[in-house]
């Protein structure tokens, strides 16, 4: 575990220096960053521009859902953005090259091309939540302000579980970066929309197999004092951190039995 | 070596040790819409050998023989089917890590340095990687750099560099943390004549000075005939020699060729066991074996007729292989034989 955190915190100071190296290209690429990933709040602002509810929800409580879900998006992306590139490396076998080096190998791809640039997803995701704590006018409590850190924290955790997990699918199927990305960037747009606007059986599936409602939703509805999808019990939105450990503790199985299967088979 | 290992190190005299590797893997083809067969490919095949510390081995064999597998069962990259592997008494699949701290690899076909930042930042992040004493890094790298040439390259981006620049930077990077063991497939494969032979030159030092172990594979056989005392054939994941770059021919069943020039035209010369295949005026042409010595010829001939002029041409090693395999293939078909040295 040090030894990885260790090689990821050298590799990633490597491309941090090289990005500063040139500042105006980096506040440029970063600036790009925010606006594309922005533009998808833009999106729902429009929308509140000719209705007043989605599913039920106004436009601050959407925010709050888009903006917890955008910043723990935001932060497993900057963190293991890069691992939907393994594939790539399996199939050209540059992947030997990480095999031979003395660190773990799950850090060494994840800290390739570590792109400073997604800040910039982060930015935007922080600055729509700021706007909907701002204009929610909630009776905040500590156990609220304890959930919204719980929930970013144990969202950022699982987006990073699927990545890994993604990934380790991608020793097994090489070209299945897309498949991973539906899933990661995919499942991350999803939870920017209230749950009332999906279909029963999608709600299900992401609360109880892929448990991406628990990003955002689960917690989110708490804060807000809304009645749960499918009945939950109100417990479950201090599920999260759990959920998020359980989720880590698989990805990781999965990676392990992803590098086994390549390291016997060589492809 | 199979008693207790202190400090990982294996003896001296099987430093790299194989006891009937193995490597078989499972490749699946479409047969028809929807069946699959399964078929197993032995790439490997029961392999045994040792390298010596401080040996310079040459590994080769045609494409697919089994060649690189091996390599990366040596690195740990791979996990062995079955059989036993030992490098400086590490299992490598096992403590692949550990293992990395002792070997440098270099891979022909892929660089193993960052692609897109300048050569140096490769460098200092092994430094760090590999937690390389500061005055051992500087010293290996000043002596690298000088020797290789790349001075003026260091910051320049690796995608930027020529394939022969390239390769010396990713030899530089394999060496950085004094590695006990190098292990090198197809390093001079597309440079040029000047980049080979400062490749070659280079490896030559440092076999001689450091003593690191060197197995290589390649497909040039100058680079076995300029740099490798021992040479190892593998062919259909067979071990089919191992021996001196010499006893090739023997195997091989290759001639050398005496060339003599007389004083005059005459009718061929009779001196067995060599016989003469091709007479061109005064000039005369003799194969003999190339297991058998060239004095004793040379005396008889001398002796008999008016020498002018003589020399002796080695046989190509390429066909010696070819012709080599060829016959051991032939020979060896309803139960395969290991030729040893």
């Amino acid at each position: 575990m040090y030894e990885g955190l260790r090689a990821y915190g050298l590799i990633t100071a490597m491309w941090i220096r090289s990005t500063m190296a040139y500042r105006a290209s980096f506040v440029m690429t970063t600036l790009g960053n925010f606006a594309a990933t922005g533009l998808d709040f833009v999106a729902i602002m429009l929308m509140f521009s000719r209705i007043d509810s989605l599913g039920g929800y106004r436009l601050p409580e959407v925010a709050f859902l888009y903006g917890l879900s955008a910043t723990a998006f935001g932060f497993a992306d900057l963190v293991l953005g890069s691992m939907d590139r393994l594939g790539r490396r399996v199939r050209d076998g540059t992947l030997d090259t990480l095999l031979v080096r003395p660190a773990p190998v799950l850090a060494q791809v994840a800290a390739d091309r570590f792109g400073l640039r997604r800040l910039g997803r982060i930015v935007q995701g922080v600055l729509v939540l700021g706007y909907a704590v701002v204009s929610l006018d909630l009776a905040w409590t500590p156990s609220k302000v304890l959930m919204v850190l719980l929930a970013l924290l144990s969202g950022a955790a699982i987006f990073c579980a699927v990545f890994v997990a993604g990934a380790a699918f991608q020793f097994v199927a090489q070209d299945a970066s897309e498949v991973q990305n539906s899933f990661t960037y995919g499942g991350q747009t999803l939870l920017q929309y209230p749950p009332t606007v999906f279909a029963k059986e999608l709600v299900r599936g992401v609360t109880f197999v892929l448990p991406l409602a628990f990003v955002n939703w689960l917690p989110a509805l708490y804060v807000l004092g809304r009645p749960y999808p499918l009945d939950l019990p109100a417990w479950l939105a201090f599920a999260p951190p759990l959920v998020a450990a359980a989720c880590c503790a698989l990805a990781m199985l999965a990676w392990r039995a992803g590098l086994r299967s390549y390291r016997s088979t060589g492809s | 070596m199979d008693g207790g290992v202190v400090d990982g190190d294996g003896p001296d005299g099987d430093f790299i040790r194989l006891e009937r590797v193995e490597k078989v893997f499972e490749v699946r083809t479409r047969t028809g819409l929807l069946r699959r067969e399964r078929r197993r490919v032995r790439a490997v095949d029961s392999i045994s050998f040792t390298v010596a510390r401080g040996e310079m081995v040459g590994y080769i064999g045609p494409n697919g023989a089994g060649k690189s597998t091996t390599i990366k069962m040596l690195t740990g990259i791979l996990t062995p089917s079955g059989g036993r592997l030992r490098v400086a008494g590490i299992d490598p699949s096992r403590e692949r890590t550990r293992l990395a701290q002792r070997i440098g690899v270099v891979f022909g076909q892929r660089t193993t340095l960052w692609w897109d930042l300048p050569l140096i930042d490769s460098y200092r992040l092994m430094h760090r990687m590999y937690r390389i004493p500061d005055r051992r890094y500087r010293e290996n790298l000043d002596r690298c750099v000088e020797l290789l040439e790349l001075e003026s390259l260091l910051d320049v981006p690796v995608r930027q560099l020529s394939l022969g620049q390239r390769m010396r930077g990713d030899i530089v990077a394999a060496l950085l943390h004094d590695p006990q063991v190098l292990y090198l497939d197809e390093p001079t494969i597309g440079l040029d004549v000047v980049s080979k032979a400062r490749v070659r030159d280079f490896l030559r030092e440092l076999n001689a000075e450091r003593g690191t172990t060197v197995l290589l594979t390649t497909h040039d056989l100058q680079d076995i005939e300029q740099l490798c005392s021992r040479v190892m054939v593998i062919d259909q994941g067979r071990l089919m020699y191992d021996g001196p770059l010499a006893g090739l021919h023997e195997v091989g069943d290759s001639e050398r060729t005496l060339v003599v020039d007389l004083e005059r035209e005459m009718p061929p010369i009779e001196a067995p066991p060599a016989r003469v295949v091709r007479v061109e005026g005064p000039r005369q042409w003799l194969a003999f074996p190339a297991s058998e010595s060239a004095a004793p010829l040379v005396a008889h001939i001398a002796a008999t007729c008016p020498l002018v002029d003589l020399s002796v041409r080695e046989p190509d090693i390429e066909a010696v292989i070819a012709r080599m395999l060829h016959r051991l293939e032939g020979a060896a078909d309803p139960a395969p034989e290991r030729a040893v040295s």
